[in-house]
């Protein structure tokens, strides 16, 4: 009887597709207000008065919430490395400081969410201004290493002597890459509804972790966990504009607290770019050192980002150049200028998004000039172990996935001279490019109970926001305790089922399904041994991930692309794409398929379209609407297919899998651009590949007249 | 009571009359949601960029964001609570069983539009519209059941998904196309 790695249909679809899922704005409870807030118009100052008159004077309008009212929070809070970075912007309403345009100054609170937002237009707030400085630039000189990046490591990391190895390389490819800053932007927006009973709070809010976000709120407000109850029955996508708890929360948390009546705030897509976190621009610089067959002796990889006055965040854009490929001598820094802009944070495949982007065109690069296939040139430089610090790989597939998209993808009969194909107006090309992203797992508590009609309930603080969490923990429990899956019931998606781990990183169904399989695993042993009917069971996995040992764990994948260019517009089409991936085993083959297509649709999205640039002038985003900040449609997006390599891996979580959400988006940029420069002879190195940039696209040795024959 | 600030106004949604008194600011979206309950309608963006608030006005696909409930007097309403009903017996209708057969969603917030903006684009198609891809705009299309790929899509392309599931909606939306069981 075994559940996991059968196409289970997934287990909210019915729901998703009549309308009777309910996400967080959607909760009803009596009395309820909305808060619509009101955000600086400078990028720097402080808020010297505010003029509330006339606010209060509409119709519906109830209160003004501002920093002189607003309940003082915990300042002095402790939430682990991993959320800590999302602190600072915590702290809403709790100074008259200014750190970025956009941050919340105020907000009015009344009986309709029209009312509210009538209410903040009237609302008069006075700023005193100061210089910003909002410009993000290449080899800015103030760029600080951090200490900490956001996979735990630090800025700054060498081995051996990547200088003189680069000195004395045989080939030394020597470029510079840059990517934009990138907006997460999930369908539902970022919604609260605050409530406070008795002492209690419960937050339906739009949440990437249940369990955090009640920490967070406890520790904020100095209130007992089990005292704020999270719930998030469902998730309208996160990316990790979710992945901590962000000020919209906090602000209908303030603002109920005011009023004493529960409050609703749902942000609308323009506020998002301000408090949705983004992914940092990165300025690229990659070297590379090799002898003439190839073989790689040095990698530096810097990589500079942008922070802002609130928050240190720093994405580990380097981190992958150290550990994908065998060579002697490496450097990895990442540097981050601290800028009056909002706080960056995590958005889907941090760091190692755009980090792969360089690192896998630079590798395409040199393959280019020595005339080698880019596969062969991975292969050659394929390592025995870490190369980062010596430790064996749990399992390691790249050349396997590489080798069965070449065959798959028609690779092998490829001809390697760029800007050669043409079908009429169109240059045709194909790339190809590594992914890679790490295997986390981490603790989590689930319980089990035997319920007397003879179903089974588990229980965990998990949540489901779209990768099919519900349906593949189901699977597991329903093979732990050796029952059908249509015996167990899987609640998911509140603080109060147990702790658990956030859904990012792609550790989640590694770390859940190892709590939910520990959980049916040992009640079954109980109902054996003549428990009765009713017995629940608690458990924890602390013990066991602790115990792991100490290996490198690691998804691969490999990426090819098709595209085609249009030899006088510009115009990028991705014809097809194949996605190969190692990432363990699949609990779930039917929802791991939509996800890594997923992600590959959004590699798509980043590498041809989506860029949030500062406006110098006033300190925000210009994309500030979807009008603006474009990702894929429909018509975007041709053929697209997945292969998942089957893998076993006896160093992972007794799930067996290895995490699938992020490593689909890793990679596809690369893979991309390497086929445009396949097709059209020229190297593009900032995304987005911007039809403006590839007008005239022709390779040198075709005309213009030529191009429109 | 009407006053110059709010309207009585009567619409038909999914099948039932229902006589509302409607703030003039406030949209077919809100009224649905934030009224009516019937919070299968999503917001996603707010200014019609999205889709995600696709219903059926009077037999059309509109972004329901964009439209004044009071400018809806008398209007016939189809959101996603309503598709069911839009064939016979007790079950989904075969574009709700396509979605869930072609796993034509992730997080779901973006579902329902799909299905009502397809919904449309099917009963576009049947009537013969052309669309950017149709190769002879004059002629247009035939039927639904002639659609392609490529042209599902293009009529497709004002719903936006941002997990990426667009590969299962074009499956389901083509399987149902060139079905009889409309």
């Amino acid at each position: 009887m075994t559940s996991v790695g059968t196409p289970l249909e997934r287990q909210d679809a019915r729901a998703k597709v009549t309308g009777t899922a309910t996400y967080a704005y959607e909760h009803r409870v009596e009395g309820v207000l909305y808060a619509w807030p009101v955000t600086s118009t400078v990028a720097k100052g402080r808020v010297v008065d505010i003029d509330m008159d006339s606010a209060m004077a509409t119709p519906g309008v109830v209160a003004v919430l501002h920093a002189d009212n607003a309940a003082r929070l915990e300042t002095n809070i402790d939430l682990g490395p991993v959320q800590q970075a999302s602190v600072p912007e915590l702290f809403v309403l709790q100074s008259k400081k200014i750190a970025y345009r956009g941050q919340i100054v105020a907000a009015v609170i009344a009986s309709s969410a029209e009312a509210a937002r009538e209410g903040a237009e009237k609302l008069v707030v006075h700023c005193e201004e100061q210089a910003h400085d909002v410009v993000f630039r290449a080899r800015d000189p103030r760029a600080y290493v951090p200490s900490v990046l956001g996979d735990l490591g630090p800025g700054n990391v060498n081995r051996g002597d990547a200088d003189a190895a680069l000195e004395a390389a045989e080939v030394v490819v020597d470029v510079a890459y840059s990517t934009p800053a990138q907006l997460p932007h999930p369908m539902e927006p970022h919604s609260t509804l605050a409530s406070w009973t008795e002492g209690r709070l419960t937050l339906y809010s739009s949440e990437q972790g249940p369990s955090n976000t009640s920490q967070a709120f406890a520790a904020l407000l100095a209130m007992d966990a089990d005292d704020v109850e999270v719930v998030c029955d469902y998730v309208g996508g996160g990316f990790g504009a979710k992945a901590a708890p962000r000020p919209p929360a906090v602000l209908a948390v303030l603002a109920a607290k005011l009023v004493g009546r529960p409050v609703k705030v749902a942000w609308n897509r323009r506020l998002m770019t301000a408090h949705a976190t983004y992914r940092s621009p990165t300025a690229q610089r990659i070297r590379l050192g090799a002898d003439g067959q190839g073989k790689l002796s040095a990698i530096v990889h810097e990589a500079q980002h942008m922070t802002s006055a609130l928050s240190d965040y720093v994405d580990q854009t380097a981190s992958s150049a150290r550990m994908m490929y065998a060579a002697e001598h490496a450097r990895t820094t990442a540097t981050a200028v601290r800028l009056d802009v909002p706080s960056a944070g995590w958005m889907r495949g941090p760091g190692e998004t755009p980090g792969m982007f360089g690192l896998e065109c630079a590798m395409d690069e040199l393959a280019h000039r020595l005339d080698l296939d880019p596969i062969e040139l991975r292969i050659r430089n394929e390592p025995e172990v870490d190369p980062s610090d010596g430790k064996p790989f749990s399992s390691r597939n790249l050349v396997a996935c590489l080798q069965t998209g070449a065959e798959q993808f028609g690779w092998v009969s490829r001809d390697r001279r760029p800007g050669t194909r043409r079908h009429g107006r169109w240059l045709v090309g194909t790339g190809v490019a590594a992914s890679r992203y790490p295997v986390f797992t981490v603790p989590s508590r689930a319980s089990a109970t035997a319920e007397t009609d003879g179903t089974f309930t588990v229980a965990i603080g998990a949540v489901d926001i779209g990768t099919g969490s519900r349906t593949v923990l189901a699977q597991i429990a329903a093979d732990a305790l050796e029952v059908p899956v249509a015996r167990v019931r899987l609640d998911l998606g509140r603080a109060s089922y147990s702790a658990a781990a956030f859904a990012g990183a792609s550790l989640g169904t590694a770390s859940w399904g190892w709590a939910v399989d520990k959980a049916g695993r040992v009640l079954r042993d109980r109902l054996r041994d003549g428990a009765p009917l009713g017995t629940t069971v608690d458990v924890d996995t602390t013990e066991e991930v602790s115990a792991m040992r100490d290996v490198s764990r690691n998804a691969y994948g490999a990426q090819f692309a098709e595209v085609k260019v249009d030899a006088v517009t510009g115009q990028i089409r991705v014809e097809r794409m194949l996605g190969v991936f190692a990432a363990g085993r699949i609990i779930n083959p039917r929802t791991a398929r939509s996800q890594l297509i997923g992600g590959m649709i959004m590699g798509i999205g980043g590498t041809l379209m989506e860029a949030a640039d500062i406006d110098e002038t006033f300190g925000d985003f210009v994309q500030s609407d979807l009008a603006g900040y474009h990702f894929p449609t429909h018509a975007d997006i041709g053929d697209i297919d997945v292969v998942m390599l089957p893998e076993t891996d006896d160093e992972l979580s007794p799930v067996g899998g290895k995490g699938i959400g992020e490593i689909g988006v890793v990679g596809a940029a690369a893979a991309v651009a390497n086929a445009v420069h396949h097709a059209t002879g020229r190297r593009f190195r900032d995304l987005p590949l911007r039809l403006e940039d590839l007008r005239n696209a022709s390779p040198a040795s075709m005309s213009l007249h030529q191009s429109l024959r | 009571m009407k006053t110059d600030h709010t309207s009585e106004v009567t619409l038909r949604i999914n099948g039932t009359e229902e006589k509302v008194l409607v703030d003039h600011r406030v949209t077919l979206l809100d009224l649905l949601r934030d009224r009516l309950g019937l919070t299968g309608t999503k917001k996603g963006c707010d200014h019609g960029q999205c889709g995600a608030c696709t219903v059926l006005l009077n037999g059309r696909r509109a972004n329901s964001c964009l439209k004044l409930a009071v400018a809806a007097e008398g209007a016939t309403v189809v959101t996603i609570e309503g598709v069911a009903d839009l064939t016979e017996g007790d079950g989904l209708h075969p574009l709700q069983e396509a979605f869930v057969a072609n796993d034509a969603m992730q997080c779901g917030y973006c579902t329902p539009g799909q299905i009502c903006s397809a919904l449309g684009a099917l009963a576009e198609a049947d009537a013969g519209w052309p669309s950017h891809v149709t190769p002879d705009v004059t002629a247009g299309v035939k039927s639904a059941s002639e659609l392609g790929a490529e042209e599902i899509r293009e009529r497709m392309s004002g719903n936006l998904c941002r997990c990426g599931a667009y590969h299962g909606i074009v499956a389901a939306i083509t399987q149902v196309a060139s079905g009889s069981n409309r």
